[in-house]
């Protein structure tokens, strides 16, 4: 099993739900983060007073997969989420050892 | 021909002033005399008008009269103005504010709108109203309506009986003390701009309650009411440029000087945490401003109808004027910069409008946009002091602009009244000084008794927490 956690940009967050959702994942997690990278961030000016804007709010999805759809879901939100500019986010996989299902106590890959 | 036509119509104003004369108290001295020499010419129209009057002598202090004498539409429009002008304060000016302070610190500055709106009505009633609108020395008015005593409404089956201000003869003196209480409360209210953030809740209440009687009834009462030396010396001011912004916006400066910078001032971003709460309550301002300024006219009448046209005008030009110079200097024109720019056009035509035609309206918005601008932004950051919301940079300053033009621009055709800017300038530099050294003195004295400014920890948990014991998501 795997954790698939995507860095994206905020207006792509329907189109991505949509593709994943195609490939027949069943549950998101989706939290507003703040960070940056090359994108860097922005100025903002009130009355006259300059703020640089350095963490850029972005969206975080976190998807627990199975080993057989992993690379069906980073295809699906490689794809959806891309703009081809700078900004578009990051998608990171990690190794995941246990899932367990709140209301039955079942678990591995079943709970996903 | 055209001289004869002005002169009928001068002739008819200072006909229709016989009647309800304190419209014109703002307009200082040249009113009364204006009416006392119109005064046995009227008696056919007035009485046409009213039954019951006899030939006006103009009043000079409040008096009990029949309620048949009060007008049903003034009464009706005063009534409605006095509501729109509580509206700009609560939640008006809350949400104007609200908006534009850091998101710890939005619930602290809604409560100070909110309690002052509270804490102001309290003095009002007590000796506020009597000091300000009640006749009395060059500087201070009498104690004759301490408590509201002798303000009254007497039913009686056909001939109930009523008192009313001689400020204003044709509404009841209830909706007179209530409107004007409106005013008293929005004024210190405003001040909250500069101190924002960082004042202790226990010595705002004071602070704003001393400032009232202190501050805002000696000036208003020297410029209002006909026995004060600025309203004798022909001080011009409609609304409340004088009385209600540069009183404001000089304490502002007072208030942030004494008080000190915010912790991290300006080396921390302190952006407004939402601009729409802001926006929001920049529109209530400006809709209750129609109250403010329309409504010291004290009269359903031409001249309140002058006054909402000007308001109109000047608040648009200013709105534009403020757009238009960030956009060049800046790169884009700003949602926070054009409702500054609207509040300063709707600030510095207070004491105008009724004063000045439409087009002279457009050329004060567009002056107090631009100078409200550079006063707010560059003068801020050259002098160094910490205006939070700049209350000191858009209503002082936003008021003189305004105080100064209503003597270039007021017209008689309008006012019935001659204006000069040296005249305006007394009543500015009187108000610039009496408010700045009070508001100083009753601000040295708190913070050497209670202190006047919340704990650095305080300071940075944030005022929501740390005073109110409530926060929001």
């Amino acid at each position: 099993m795997k954790l698939v956690t995507a860095i994206i940009k905020p207006f792509k967050l329907d189109d991505v739900r949509k593709a994943i959702g195609d490939v027949g994942v069943q549950g998101v997690t989706v939290t507003e983060v703040r960070g940056f990278g090359r994108q860097r961030g922005h100025t903002e000016i009130y009355r006259g007073a300059e703020y640089a804007v350095e963490f850029v709010p972005k969206t975080k999805i976190e998807i627990a997969v199975d080993d057989p759809l992993v690379d069906q879901v980073i295809e699906a939100i490689h794809k959806s989420a891309q703009t081809g500019k700078v900004g578009d986010g990051k998608i990171f996989v990690f190794e995941l050892r246990q899932v367990v299902r709140i209301r039955t106590g079942e678990r591995g890959p079943g709970a996903i | 021909m055209t001289k004869l036509s002005i002169g009928v119509f001068l002739a008819m104003l200072a006909l229709s002033m016989a009647a309800a004369w304190a419209d014109e108290a703002p307009a200082s001295a040249a009113a009364p005399g204006m009416a006392t020499t119109a005064a046995p010419a009227a008696a056919p129209q007035a009485a046409a008008a009213a039954p019951a009057a006899a030939a006006p002598a103009p009043m000079t202090q409040p008096a009990l009269i029949g309620a048949d004498k009060i007008s049903a539409g003034d009464t009706a429009w005063m009534l409605t103005s006095t509501a729109l002008v509580l509206m700009m304060c609560v939640p008006g000016l809350a949400l104007f504010y609200g908006g534009m302070v850091r998101k710890k610190n939005v619930l602290a500055t809604l409560m100070q709108s909110f309690a002052c709106t509270c804490v102001v009505t309290i003095p009002w009633w007590v000796v506020g109203y009597s000091l300000a609108f009640t006749p009395g020395n060059g500087f201070i008015g009498g104690l004759s309506r301490a408590l509201f005593t002798g303000m009254t409404f007497m039913h009686g089956d056909t001939d109930s009986r009523l008192t009313v201000s001689h400020l204003a003869p044709t509404i009841p003196e209830t909706v007179y003390a209530m409107f004007q209480m409106t005013f008293a409360i929005i004024t210190p209210a405003l001040i909250a701009g500069s101190f924002a953030d960082r004042m202790k809740f226990s010595a705002m209440l004071l602070f704003l309650a001393a400032w009232s009687l202190l501050v805002y009834s000696p000036i208003a009462h020297m410029v209002w009411e006909p026995t004060g030396w600025l309203s004798a010396a022909g001080v011009l001011d409609y609304a409340g440029g004088t009385v209600v912004h540069i009183n404001a916006g000089i304490a502002g400066l007072a208030s942030c000087l004494v008080l000190g910078k915010r912790l991290g001032y300006p080396r921390e971003a302190m952006p407004p945490h939402n601009l729409t709460l802001t926006l929001i309550g920049a529109s209530l301002l400006w809709v209750g401003w129609f109250g403010f300024n329309a409504g010291s006219a004290t009269a359903a009448d031409g001249r309140a109808g002058m006054a909402m046209l000007a308001t109109q005008m000047a608040t648009a030009a200013a709105a534009l004027g403020w757009m238009f110079t960030e956009w060049v200097t800046k790169g884009k024109p700003s949602v926070l910069g054009i409702a500054s720019g609207a509040v300063a056009g709707l600030v510095a035509i207070t004491p105008a409008s009724g004063f000045v035609a439409p087009t002279a309206a457009v050329i004060i918005g567009i002056a107090a946009g631009v100078v409200c601008y550079f006063a707010a932004t560059s003068l801020k950051h050259a002098l160094g002091y910490d205006d939070s919301l700049d209350a000191f940079g858009v209503h002082c300053v936003g008021g003189i602009v305004g105080a100064l033009l209503t003597g270039v621009f007021v017209s008689k055709e309008i006012s019935g009244v001659d204006g000069s800017l040296l005249t305006q300038f007394k009543g500015v530099a009187t108000t610039l000084i009496y408010g700045f050294v009070v508001s100083f003195a009753i601000l040295k004295i708190i913070d050497m008794t209670i202190g006047l400014r919340v704990t650095e920890d305080q300071e940075r948990e944030g005022l929501d927490i740390s005073l109110h014991g409530e926060s929001i998501e």
